[in-house]
């Protein structure tokens, strides 16, 4: 048994990596649906937008204000992008805002292919988070460590906030609610506002942690871990932050023990890596015909 | 103190509130009584900044407040206790009364005293989720939630609506025991042999206009208004 992990060490821990990247990303398509019941599709091509902001940025400027400096810009695009496309849209039927949605998918998607003229772009070496170690033999990078811890932390965190400050009781009332919110005093475009940047932050962080590790940003980086991280909240029941990070770790972990699968199930072929991706997607085809609320969603009630 | 100058409004692509002028004084309970779909629940709405009027003026302490926005008319006093009551349901019983006090930065120690003073009920069950509480309680939750906001006007809209009787004579009592605190009620009812009785004042609205009004204990004994609402 130990041997069995000893083998696939590394398997198991980029799972356990990857898991918190999707973690981040996920969170904030859980809790703009929360709020809005809108699946925010253009959510990925924010995290490759702040992927591509620090490519740029951190060639002139030192991180300790580049790394800083994405962070903000990230929080304002996910802040502009919500009240361009979809605060005009609040009373319009939910499919509008939907497509206005894929839409604003695709004008950053465009808009990075003219910045960077449709060429892969090199993701600086982040200090500390670049560096290799070597764990029990398996040689992999700081950031697979780091990263599931500072999930936690940041989940942790987002918890507390939504537990126990005024505006995450806002957010909280809002969700269920407009009218009535209105009426305590709640304004409702600042609580949608904050939403949207915080799943934004978050969204950048994991693009620090994720293209670390994966070292190139395209216009289309934003799309398969974006994709993912939606399988993953709705995996977990769309709504619940909590079933959001446990949905996006059983899926990364998941798929690396797939793309493990010649070593890990010791059945040998080359089409184990190919396959992981079609794992994910077939599993999502699974939960929605199983349990279409997901592990921790709420019971399908319309909003009256 | 509180005063309708020729209000209407379009609700659903249909007049729902044609030219109505009502007014209420400091200190009073007002009635608005009247059948389902009259406008009475529209003209609560329009008061709170829900919805925009059409036409006419909304007048508090003398100051304009037509189609100002909701957190802007709470912040000036007037609060709605809205119809079906609308507790949060994923909230506490305390993180409701709370919220109800969402605009205010001074203490609210004092105000959530006096609630739980008011509902003995709520501070037993100020941890319980809002959602597990009962009708009644819910609709004490809502005029608690309410108060939270101190509030000089406290518009309630069909508090009885889908009450045990003897729950509604509670909330009766309650209102009435809220406005010797110094509050002044505006309340819509269907159940008018109720309001009439508690109210100062009363207005009959009837497809969107106001057909009567009077002193309630005038209109309880009004021939026409007992024939259409009293049940003969």
């Amino acid at each position: 048994m130990a041997d069995f992990f000893h083998q696939n060490l590394s398997y198991f821990l980029s799972g356990i990596s990857v898991g918190g990247q999707y973690a981040l990303i996920a969170i904030g398509y859980t809790m703009v649906y929360g709020i809005l019941r809108l699946i925010n599709f253009a959510h990925g091509d924010v995290f490759m937008c702040a992927g591509l902001m620090m490519v740029y940025l951190s060639s002139s400027l030192p991180f300790a204000i580049s790394i800083p400096l994405v962070l903000i810009l990230t929080v304002i695009l996910g802040f502009a992008i919500e009240r361009v496309a979809y605060k005009p849209l609040r009373s319009a039927p939910r499919m509008s805002v939907m497509i206005s949605a894929i839409g604003v998918s695709y004008l950053l998607q465009n808009a990075a292919l003219y910045f960077t003229g449709g060429l892969a772009r090199v993701y600086p070496e982040i200090p500390v988070l670049s560096a290799s170690v070597v764990i029990w033999d398996a040689p992999t990078r700081v950031v697979t460590l780091v990263t599931p811890f500072l999930t936690l932390v940041l989940v942790i965190l987002l918890s507390l906030l939504i537990k126990h400050t005024k505006i995450g009781m806002a957010m909280r009332a809002v969700s269920v609610d407009f009218e009535t919110s209105q009426i305590m005093g709640i304004k409702i475009n600042k609580v949608i506002s904050m939403t949207f940047m915080l799943g934004s932050l978050l969204a950048a962080v994991a693009s620090f942690l994720y293209f670390t590790n994966y070292a190139s940003v395209t216009p289309t980086s934003g799309s398969m871990p974006g994709l993912k991280a939606f399988v993953a909240a709705v995996f977990g029941g769309i709504g619940s932050i909590p079933g959001a990070v446990i949905g996006a770790f059983i899926i990364g972990i998941c798929e690396n023990i797939i793309k493990g699968g010649a070593s890990i199930f010791g059945i040998p072929g080359s089409g184990w890596t190919t396959f992981s991706d079609a794992f994910t997607f077939a599993f999502l085809i699974i939960i929605l015909i199983v349990k279409p609320t997901g592990l921790f969603g709420e019971k399908s009630v319309d909003k009256v | 103190m509180f005063e309708i100058k020729g209000l209407s409004v379009n609700y659903g692509g249909i007049e729902a509130v044609r030219d109505i002028s009502l007014s209420v004084p400091a200190g009073s309970i007002v009635t608005l009584i009247g059948a389902n779909g009259a406008g009475k629940s529209t003209t609560l709405r329009t008061i709170a900044g829900l919805v925009k009027p059409k036409a006419g003026k909304i007048e508090f302490e003398g100051e304009d407040i037509t189609g100002k926005d909701p957190a802007y008319i709470v912040g000036k006093g007037i609060t709605l206790v809205p119809e079906g009551r609308r507790i949060f349901p994923n909230l506490t019983v305390l993180e409701n009364l709370k919220i109800g006090a969402y605009l205010r930065n001074d203490s609210i120690e004092e105000d959530l005293e006096r609630v739980y003073r008011l509902f003995p009920r709520l501070r037993e069950r100020s941890w319980q989720y809002g959602g597990t509480l009962s009708g009644g309680e819910q609709q004490m939750l809502a005029v608690g939630r309410a108060l939270m906001s101190k509030p000089k006007l406290m518009m309630m809209d069909e508090p009885s609506l889908g009450l045990a009787p003897l729950v509604v004579k509670d909330i009766f009592s309650i209102i009435e025991r809220v406005n010797a605190d110094g509050v002044t009620i505006l309340l819509i009812e269907q159940n008018a042999n109720m309001a009439l009785k508690v109210a100062d004042i009363g207005y009959v609205m009837e497809t969107g206009q106001i057909m009567l009004s009077g002193k309630g204990s005038d209109l309880i004994n009004d021939e026409g208004v007992r024939k259409a609402y009293l049940g003969g």
